[in-house]
């Protein structure tokens, strides 16, 4: 048979991912929402329709041009000229670039949402009671749009767990660098070493209903934010 | 009521000049193509569409996971692999005919590099000077496995472990060396043959078990004529002239 050990490092590796990719989606994404949902901004949409380009465009568009981008002919392989590499393709650091862009639009919408859902007046309120933006911001927009972050985070980390197209094209299976959860379980498909697809397998089924059960009864929650 | 019919006139539209589009003519057989032999296949479908007026169409992937399809009912009539186990186990599993299989070429593996300094003989690996070295994914891909062996063979598999990066068959091993992802790979020969530049070492034959690929039909492929024709067009003289200019030796 095998050792379940073998089975750790994609699965840890996976989650440290969607752990960093999800904060970092949180603290650019929220901006971005943000201007969204307050902007009157005529291109404003135009905008919205960039960030949410992945939810249409296969992941294999973005992995083709992510692995132009971070080649030796593309930015990626100046910055990595920096200390000596050629390419920023292969690395976790690229895996993070790609999950940030592909998941943007599932962190970003939420959001948005929650912040167009309780209006102009709890601002307004805020104004009037001498609080400054930045003050605003934090005491009032963000507490109310509390279920929005939270299906955003959710959202976003779940979509970098379930991503596979982008790191395909980009990753380059590399043990405890690229290999994440989605490759490992194709490569034992591939392989016909399918116990260990079906614990893997098994086990995002298992995460994937947790993750949609827990989005809706947030959903539900931001509904009543509406009323 | 108007948007709909709208709608529905514009998708039937489409619908229709769709269908009218060339190439929807149907398959007479489906051939499932190890990613190495998709240039020489191609050109010997085309040969063999003339002289027998039939449509072929292939399916191309790393040799391991064209198995895991035709284990679970794809639709191939004919499977040429890049290894000779993956056929006998796919014969002896009851998913292909174990009297048709037979070698249908001896692939070969080669280092290559888009830079025409890079690649020189096999100094090349024990020097090491390079970032990344793309092969296909082992376990999957006969070339992946030779490459390793090959590694292995010059005793640098160990040095050179952190620099591999993997494709998922020949196919995109190539492609990151093709991108300059990658400086050097292990590829096919097949792959180059019509490609002056760069630099390459055809790794010699010692350091690797060689990749003898055999054909074979399926069970679906069992009574298909079309298919069976297929295998033997490709066991004759024209075809082995388009292997050789691949640069398999015939077997």
């Amino acid at each position: 048979m095998f050792e379940l050990s073998e089975l750790w490092p994609p699965i840890r590796l996976t989650l440290t991912l969607a752990a960093i990719a999800t904060v970092t989606l949180l603290i650019v994404g929220t901006p971005i929402a943000w201007w969204l949902a307050r902007s009157k901004a005529k291109w404003k949409e135009a905008v919205a329709t960039v960030v949410a380009l992945p939810l249409v465009l296969p992941p294999t568009v973005i992995g083709f041009y992510l692995l132009i981008f971070l080649g030796p002919n593309g930015p990626g392989g100046a910055i990595a000229g920096l200390w000596g590499g050629r390419t920023l393709a292969f690395t976790f650091e690229a895996l993070i670039l790609g999950s940030v862009l592909y998941s943007m639009p599932f962190v970003v919408q939420p959001i948005r949402n929650a912040f167009e859902a309780f209006g102009e007046r709890p601002l307004e309120a805020a104004a009037t009671l001498r609080a400054t933006p930045w003050n605003t911001f934090w005491t009032v927009a963000v507490p109310l749009a509390r279920p929005g972050f939270m299906t955003g985070a959710v959202l976003g980390f779940a979509h970098t767990v379930g991503e596979f197209g982008v790191v395909l094209m980009i990753g380059g299976n590399i043990p405890g660098q690229t290999k994440v959860l989605s490759i490992a379980i194709y490569d034992y498909v591939e392989t016909l070493r399918w116990a260990q697809a079906h614990i893997l397998a098994g086990g995002m089924l298992i995460f994937a209903f947790v993750v949609i059960l827990s989005m809706l009864v947030l959903e539900k929650r931001i509904g009543k934010l509406k009323q | 009521m108007t948007v709909w019919n709208r709608f529905a006139g514009l998708a039937s539209a489409v619908a229709l000049s769709i269908a009218l589009l060339p190439g929807a003519q149907a398959a007479d057989v489906n051939i499932a193509v190890a990613a190495n032999f998709t240039d020489a296949v191609k050109e010997i479908g085309t040969a063999w569409e003339k002289t027998s007026g039939l449509k072929a169409v292939f399916s191309f992937g790393a040799t391991g996971a064209l198995f895991t399809q035709i284990s679970q009912g794809a639709p191939f009539e004919v499977f040429l692999s890049a290894d000779q186990a993956t056929v006998t186990k796919a014969g002896a599993e009851g998913h292909a005919v174990a009297s048709t299989q037979y070698t249908y070429a001896i692939g070969k593996l080669v280092l290559f590099s888009k830079n025409k300094d890079a690649v020189k003989g096999e100094q090349t690996l024990k020097d090491a000077k390079f970032d990344k070295i793309s092969i296909a994914a082992p376990n999957a891909a006969p070339y992946g496995a030779a490459a390793v062996e090959t590694m292995k063979a010059l005793g640098v598999y160990e040095k050179l472990r952190p620099k591999i990066v993997e494709g998922q068959n020949i196919t995109q091993a190539y492609q990151f060396v093709e991108t300059g992802n990658a400086e050097v790979g292990f590829i096919a020969l097949s792959q180059i043959v019509t490609n002056t530049d760069g630099s390459r070492w055809l790794v010699d034959q010692k350091y690797y078990t060689p990749i003898k690929q055999d054909a074979v039909l399926t069970k679906k492929g069992e009574s298909a004529a079309a298919a069976r024709d297929f295998l033997a067009f490709l066991r004759g003289p024209e075809a082995k002239a388009v292997k050789e200019k691949f640069g398999y030796a015939a077997d």
